[in-house]
């Protein structure tokens, strides 16, 4: 066999690897689009088909209309928050090399809802703008505070270090939000509701606020791409790339950062989906990460979605906030991964 | 140095030490006491010494029967033995896996504790001592359940605590639900089970709490020498003549008796058991038993704790905001001092 035949060989394989990767980027689409459909359609009120059809036309003349028409701020809520844990989660782990990083257990989405709480108790924040602004400031506060403690000592920032350090942080970070917001009769209830994590009470107008901050985490996240698979050659390799390693790493978590504050502002604190959706992601393309990062954004939408409907069917008559739902699920994976014979680097 | 004098200064070092020790608990038992006569007289309003000795001995005194004796002496009973519990099984769980971290309030034990006596009362409508039964079954199953997960060739420790905070985030979310489906509950009371409050004790709420106390802590005690030696290592222990294994049940089993009794209580008060054996050990020296201090350091934490809520900050917070403001940033100092010294965590 030539040098030639092999090197057309390996084209033509990378090329049916791309073929199928984008046919299974669109399925997962198509997946996606059809939970959305099971959102709106399924819910705690059993709704007729006429009604839901009329709700997604923007009727609400009857109950099932207006349960639908709830239902579809809710489903769009749903999918760009799951999204961008999603998305933030497969970034976190390329940052840090770490299997175990994910906006929850690093302690971040708690950061953002400790800078909330702040804001909101003791300096009367009330501008709904300033707010998402807030929980970004806090995720980033938060992050940096986590990387430089789980990085101290022999070894840098190891997998198991750094997730302890997350955790501990997301302890104590969740001990001081409840009391800063105790005090405050007044908005303690609803803080509190908010902290479990839901997308129950979204609206068109909350999806506005965040949407700006949403989209611009999304396109630095996945215009990083190419600089994580960089760094995931180590950080010698890719500096001898002629990658500038301190900026990639700074440009990747910054995406991270704005998808994981403007997350926690719309929806509270939730869990453990940005741990599962890149490992999953992992098996279906690999590791590299101008694929996995879409793949994990969709899936992320997929499982939110999926998890808000498993709410809301488990619980008949009432509801279970998806942060219930992805803390169940997510734990056993987390305690998985941990539980595995040596805990490698990515 | 002949052997004689070297095995007479081991003696004399061994007897100050003991002296020591000694001391060090006669002057924390005389701070909580303190502490006990000082929250009986001073609330809202003071109450002299003379009235508050007229109400123990079962006197009726106009207006102090009543702040005292339905107030604040159940409360202040209440906080020294939830306090007393706690300080004592969280120790005895850091001693048995020789980690500060595998305090049962971090690796879930609480949390379970606490979850079983939500569901208990919200969904099942049971209370009093079977609230208590059902907290310790859940205490002990938790317990097992983390160790078991991350049970691999001995019980590692960095392992060990990851899966209990994994095992705790469930758990929490669980207690979230069930209170949201108690939508009677006020704030105030589903902090209890949150955070852990004395708010409103009783005190025939506290007989269980004693007797948990008395049975688990005796049981404790008598094992403290066992106890000690696995401080040194399985291996080491073992050679000592002490029976790893049963041990490690024994203690396990009353730590978690104790601290899930106080638990249906009071509700998971937040950190005392993390806290306390590592600031008793502060006090005591690295030598002597140091259940019986830091079981004193964990009721003084949440007499004082509870007081500081109540008395002294701007607005009323339960005694486990208190105590959970103060063991938060120790947990962040412990982990950043282990990483520093490259420790094996």
């Amino acid at each position: 066999m030539t040098e030639r035949t092999v090197d057309n060989g390996a084209r033509s394989g990378s090329g049916r690897v791309r073929l199928f990767r984008g046919a299974g980027l669109a399925i997962l689409a198509l997946i996606v689009l059809g939970l959305c459909f099971l959102s709106v359609a399924i819910g705690t009120r059993s709704v007729a088909w006429a009604d839901i059809w009329a709700g997604l036309q923007g009727q609400t003349e009857t109950i099932g209309q207006a349960a639908v028409a709830v239902r579809i701020p809710r489903t769009i809520m749903a999918a760009l928050v799951g999204a961008a844990l999603g998305l933030a989660g497969a970034i976190m782990q390329g940052v840090t090399r770490n299997p175990l990083a994910d906006p929850g257990i690093l302690g971040v989405n708690m950061g953002a809802s400790l800078a909330v709480a702040i804001g909101l108790a003791w300096f009367g924040m009330d501008m709904a703008q300033l707010y998402v602004w807030t929980a970004i400031f806090g995720a980033g506060v938060t992050a940096a505070f986590v990387y430089v403690i789980g990085s101290l000592g022999r070894g840098g920032a190891t997998p198991l270090k750094l997730a302890l350090a997350g955790a501990a942080t997301s302890v104590a970070f969740s001990c001081f939000t409840i009391a800063v917001i105790l005090p405050r009769n007044d908005i303690a209830g609803g803080f509190r509701s908010w902290q479990i994590g839901g997308v129950g009470g979204a609206t068109f107008d909350g999806i506005r606020l965040v949407l700006p901050f949403l989209l611009v985490g999304f396109a630095v996240s996945l215009l990083s791409a190419r600089k994580l698979n960089s760094l995931a050659l180590g950080d010698d390799l890719a500096a001898g790339l002629g990658e500038n390693v301190a900026v990639a790493r700074g440009m990747a978590a910054f995406g991270a950062i704005l998808l994981c504050g403007a997350a926690t502002a719309a929806c509270g604190p939730i869990g453990f989906v940005g741990l599962m959706v890149p490992h999953l992601c992992r098996l279906l393309v690999g590791v590299d990460h101008r694929w996995l990062l879409p793949f994990s954004a969709l899936t992320g939408a997929g499982l939110l979605i999926l998890a808000d409907v498993l709410g809301r069917i488990i619980a008949r008559p009432s509801e279970l906030a998806v942060g219930i739902v992805t803390a169940f699920v997510g734990a056993p994976f987390f305690i998985w991964i941990v539980r595995r014979q040596r805990v490698r680097e990515l | 140095m002949t052997s004689e004098t070297l095995s007479l200064t081991v003696t004399a070092n061994r007897h100050a030490r003991a002296r020591r020790s000694r001391r060090v608990v006669a002057a924390l038992a005389l701070v909580l006491l303190a502490g006990f006569a000082l929250t009986l007289m001073l609330g809202q309003s003071f109450t002299p010494p003379g009235d508050v000795l007229r109400v123990l001995m079962g006197g009726d005194v106009p207006g102090a029967s009543f702040t005292v004796g339905q107030l604040r002496l159940p409360r202040a009973v209440m906080a020294v033995l939830v306090g007393l519990c706690f300080g004592m099984g969280g120790v005895a769980f850091q001693i048995m896996l020789r980690n500060p971290l595998a305090s049962p309030d971090i690796i879930g034990v609480s949390s379970g504790a606490s979850a079983a006596a939500v569901f208990a009362i919200v969904v099942l409508s049971l209370d009093g001592p079977a609230v208590a039964g059902f907290s310790v079954v859940a205490g002990l199953a938790i317990a097992l359940l983390v160790f078991g997960l991350s049970f691999r060739n001995g019980v590692a420790g960095t392992r060990l605590i990851l899966v209990g905070i994994g095992v705790a985030a469930m758990i929490d979310s669980f207690i979230a639900y069930l209170l949201s489906r108690a939508p009677s509950w006020d704030l105030q009371e589903a902090m209890r089970w949150i955070t852990g409050s004395v708010n409103g004790a009783k005190l025939d709420q506290a007989v269980p709490v004693l007797a948990a106390l008395l049975l688990f802590g005796g049981i404790l005690l008598s094992r403290a020498r066992d106890l000690e030696a696995l401080r040194m290592g399985d291996d080491t222990a073992a050679a000592l003549g002490v029976r790893v294994g049963a041990t490690r049940i024994i203690v396990m089993l009353s730590a978690v008796g104790m601290i899930a009794i106080a638990t249906a209580a009071a509700g998971p008060v937040m950190f005392v058991a993390f806290l306390s054996g590592p600031i008793a050990s502060r006090i005591v020296g690295p030598n002597g038993s140091i259940l019986i201090p830091s079981a004193l350091v964990g009721a003084v934490l949440v007499l004082a704790g509870d007081y500081i809520g109540q008395f002294a900050l701007p607005s009323r917070y339960p005694v486990g905001v208190v105590t959970g403001a103060l063991g938060a940033p120790y947990l962040i100092y412990l982990i950043v001092r282990v990483n520093r010294a490259g420790g094996s965590l």
